[in-house]
């Protein structure tokens, strides 16, 4: 089958109860989505999914229907989203095994909502976990890159 | 060459005077220098002038020994060289280095011993002696106990000066200018005409020069880098996605495999039929390893599925099959007969209770708990006739090659091993099944890379938690003070349990059984700290803090039940019996920061407690409201003594990541056995913090004392009993069991 991927249109060959998580890490190789827990409570394996925050272990690949976009995608090194500039910024990791899916899951928000409050982060944001206890970071790179965005 | 090598030992006494004073091998240590692994390998460009630094056409690399695993080491250690060396931390790459007696931990190897309160005849502690030994047998490449910077301080920072010396002696070589004349800056010796010649080029000169041995370290007020915010090595990786943690590495013509183990830990397997399992889409083997199988498949999901398809005959765990038997087990050590060590007994608690018209006592309880780092435990494993290959994230480089060595037959040398970035551990890479199992399979299938990655579930169901604890206090109060403390601690030996996974048997008392309590530095004018040991139930590993982790909570809830029934203020009543200045001030920082005035009223509380672990004086007070939603945690004041603050950035979250994992645990999470089976399998039973109760955090390091020491695991103590006694100010319920939500609920 055919999909969507950061621009690209890929082929795969796979079951599609295949989720959409083990497709893109080792049929696709893109590994910046995270295996954490493979039943939607830790939040590591987030993308987007036409702009909306999606946890790709949940998502089986024959019911995907929209443009995938991975946190490679959103973002590079070389030019970096406001939210990534942000984490960066915060200097908000420490293992950083959940950080892609928190900086999809915080991308997502900053979409729909380009001034949150605390209230409103910790609705979203309280389904990713960070074992690390990284989330005052969190919010504080969340708020920047808010103003950021609200500057453009 | 030679010479080199005759450096590489001197290195290692610099600044470790310690090493003389090893209680059995200081004289093996000392007899017999390590050979610098830097050496091996070597392209003709290239010139290995520590184990710490390499320098080559490519420019400066630094050897970080200590593994990564999200608490910033690699940042940590390259700076400490840098600082020295004259290289900006963007210029240089790190590199973890291959496993090498070389790398030896000193600081770890002596946890306790250099740390504790002086005069308490602690090199007495034959465990100290025992597993120091253990550890400096297998070469000492630990990374773990918060001695990242302990060992590093000062051997990092020599490194880094012998090196930059070395250079400028190349320099004047190739120059004919006095090395006195010469100066470094960015990576390049500069020359008085004001040209200058970068490192890379000077490596083949320097290979050949003795380096100086006695240079002095830089006074830190000409630190360029320590005690100033830095970025981390890795943090535009780690935003980007564009980081390879072991789970993410991938090897030409490699299989994804995952394993099937008895869900009753460490119980055999009997048989299996994986028939149906290998008729499934992708699967390649069903392999049978020690306890269970590897599912061996061209997908990791494949793997994961084809799993759950196999049919098991498992036999029992080897240990008590119900939980209420291991509390049981805990509770019948309390004799006289099971007493591991009595270090601190002051005054007469006897005596004093003799008096006391008002004897008081709790018990407390402290459950297993699961490491769960987010990445799951992985490994690639490569067996070829004359060698294997090793990836993985591990804190243990060394004792793998051991391990897969004896597996294969092959010598340690024949087994190269690459330590990748980890997404946490807490201790959990301190143990290296995974490379064991990955290497069975391996095995069975010869040339071929296996990746082994655990399912979650497998993860947390066979972690080797942290240790199952019990305490029991008596005490007494008089004239509005404390005046009696006895507590006794029960529980199974971590150390024990951990080192026989490696072959290993440590005699001796174990100090994690009274880390933590028996040298805190309170002068209660009675006070004896009894450590029991319980026997081995359920398998356990070091988790954060280790001992302490339980038995902080122990000490300051104990504590706390006195300071009560005096009718004292907890944090006035703390600061009169502090009788070490660094531990006073940390406890009048919180005080400050947190404007302590005694009760906060209309359903708010505080608490305070103090744990020194890990030689890291560390003051906690936490602020809760009791709400129609339950307890919510508002904040949190935490003051550590660390002597210097290395990455005021790096240290202000790792002190709130502890204090995050310290709450979170005890709000939530723990680890029973039903039939040897744990309880707990994934984060929807096993949550910890989640981002909507995590309070406002202030942190304060503070530089009085005169050791510079870690920050990983010294905040984690303190949450759980100020937490416990902000919970106590704002309901009147004591909770003397953890996790404190089988009492009260959180919001």
């Amino acid at each position: 089958m055919k999909i969507s991927v950061n621009g690209q249109t890929r082929d795969v060959d796979v079951e599609p109860d295949m989720p959409l998580l083990w497709v893109l890490r080792d049929e696709l190789g893109i590994t910046g989505v995270k295996y954490g827990c493979g039943i939607a409570q830790c939040g590591a394996c987030t993308v987007h999914v036409d702009g909306l925050a999606v946890r790709s272990c949940q998502l089986r690949v024959g019911d995907l229907d929209g443009e995938v976009t991975t946190i490679e995608g959103l973002g590079t090194p070389d030019a970096l989203h406001a939210v990534q500039a942000a984490w960066i910024e915060h200097q908000v990791a420490q293992c950083g095994y959940c950080q892609s899916g928190q900086i999809m899951a915080a991308a997502a928000l900053l979409d729909t909502n380009d001034n949150p409050s605390d209230d409103d982060i910790d609705a979203v944001m309280s389904a990713n976990l960070c074992r690390c206890g990284t989330y005052p970071r969190i919010r504080e790179a969340i708020k920047s890159a808010a103003t950021s965005l609200r500057s453009v | 060459m030679g010479r080199l090598k005759t450096f590489t030992r001197r290195a290692f006494l610099i600044g470790s005077t310690a090493v003389a004073g090893g209680v059995a091998f200081g004289a093996y240590a000392v007899g017999k220098p390590h050979a610098n692994p830097l050496l091996d390998g070597l392209g003709d460009n290239e010139a290995a002038l520590t184990p710490y630094v390499r320098i080559d056409g490519d420019g400066v690399t630094l050897i970080t020994p200590r593994a990564d695993k999200g608490q910033g080491a690699y940042s940590v250690q390259a700076a400490l060289i840098a600082e020295e060396l004259d290289v900006e931390l963007d210029q240089i790459k790190v590199d973890p280095g291959p496993p090498a007696p070389a790398y030896w931990n000193r600081a770890f190897a002596e946890e306790g011993a250099a740390f504790m309160a002086p005069g308490d005849g602690i090199a007495n502690w034959m465990t100290h002696g025992a597993l120091s030994a253990a550890i400096k047998t297998m070469g000492m490449q630990v990374t773990g106990g918060s001695t990242t910077v302990p060992d590093g301080f000062v051997k990092l920072r020599q490194a880094g000066a012998a090196a930059r010396e070395t250079l400028k002696l190349a320099a004047a070589q190739k120059t004919g200018v006095a090395a006195g004349e010469l100066k470094t800056q960015a990576g390049q010796v500069m020359l008085p005409d004001g040209t200058s010649i970068p490192y890379s080029d000077l490596a083949t000169i320097a290979a050949d020069i003795e380096p100086p041995q006695d240079t002095a370290l830089r006074d830190p007020s000409e630190w360029r880098l320590i005690g100033k915010p830095m970025q981390r090595v890795d943090i535009v990786p780690k935003s980007t996605g564009t980081l390879n943690y072991g789970v993410d590495y991938k090897i030409d013509g490699m299989v994804h495999a995952t394993i099937v183990l008895n869900p009753a830990q460490i119980g055999p397997m009997n048989s299996f039929d994986a028939s149906e399992a290998l008729k499934m889409r992708g699967i390649k083997a069903v392999v049978p390893v020690t306890g269970g199988v590897g599912v061996v498949a061209n997908n990791t999901w494949r793997a994961f599925q084809a799993a759950r398809a196999i049919e098991f005959d498992w036999g029992p765990a080897p240990f008590p099959a119900a939980m209420e038997d291991h509390w049981q087990a805990l509770a019948e050590s309390f004799n006289d007969d099971a007493i591991d060590s009595r270090k601190r007994d002051d005054g007469n608690v006897e005596h004093a209770f003799a008096e006391t018209a008002g004897l008081i006592s709790a018990e407390f309880r402290a459950p297993y708990l699961a490491h769960a780092p987010l990445e799951p435990i992985s490994a690639i494993v490569r067996i070829d006739e004359d060698g294997a290959e090793i990836w993985t994230g591990t804190q243990i480089p060394r004792f793998i090659q051991n391990n897969v060595g004896k597996i294969t037959g092959l010598d340690p040398d024949q087994v190269k091993v690459h330590v990748l970035y980890m997404g946490g551990s807490f201790g959990h890479r301190l143990e290296d099944e995974v490379v064991k199992q990955a290497t069975e399979i391996a095995m069975q299938m010869k040339g071929t890379p296996v990746k082994l990655t655990y399912s979650r579930e497998e993860d947390m169901v066979h972690d080797f938690p942290r240790q199952i604890a019990m305490a029991r206090m008596r005490g007494s109060v008089r004239d509005g003070k404390v005046e009696a403390y006895d507590l006794g601690i029960s529980m199974p030996s971590v150390v024990a349990s951990q080192m026989a996974r490696q072959g290993l048997s440590v005699p001796g008392p174990d100090s994690m059984i009274v880390a933590g309590a028996w040298d805190q530095p309170f002068a209660i004018p009675n006070l004896r700290v009894t450590g029991y040991r319980a026997p081995e139930l359920a398998p356990i590993s070091s988790w954060r803090a280790v001992g302490a982790s339980s038995n902080g909570f122990f000490y300051n809830a104990g504590l706390d039940e006195l300071i009560h029934a005096a009718g004292a203020d907890p944090l006035e009543e703390r600061l009169r019996l502090c009788n070490i200045p660094e531990a006073r001030k940390a406890l009048e920082a919180v005080a400050e920061m947190s404007g302590w005035d005694g009760v906060l009223g209309d359903g708010r509380g505080r608490g305070v407690a103090l744990t020194q672990s890990f030689g890291v004086h560390c003051a906690e007070v936490i602020e809760v409201t009791n709400t129609d939603a339950g307890i919510k945690i508002d904040k949190a004041y935490v003051a550590a003594e660390v002597g210097t603050v290395i990455d005021p950035v790096n240290f202000d979250n790792l002190v709130k990541g502890g204090v995050i994992f310290g709450l979170g645990h005890a709000m939530n999470c723990e680890i029973t056995y039903t039939d040897g089976i744990a309880d707990q399998d994934n984060f929807h039973v096993f949550e910890g913090m989640r981002m909507h109760q995590c309070p406002v955090i202030e942190v304060r390091g503070l530089e009085n004392g005169s050791r510079t020491l870690g920050i990983g695991e010294p905040p984690v103590p303190p949450a759980a009993p100020a937490l416990a006694a902000a919970i106590f100010a704002a309901t009147g319920i004591r909770l003397r069991e953890m996790p404190f939500h089988k009492f009260v609920d959180f919001a």
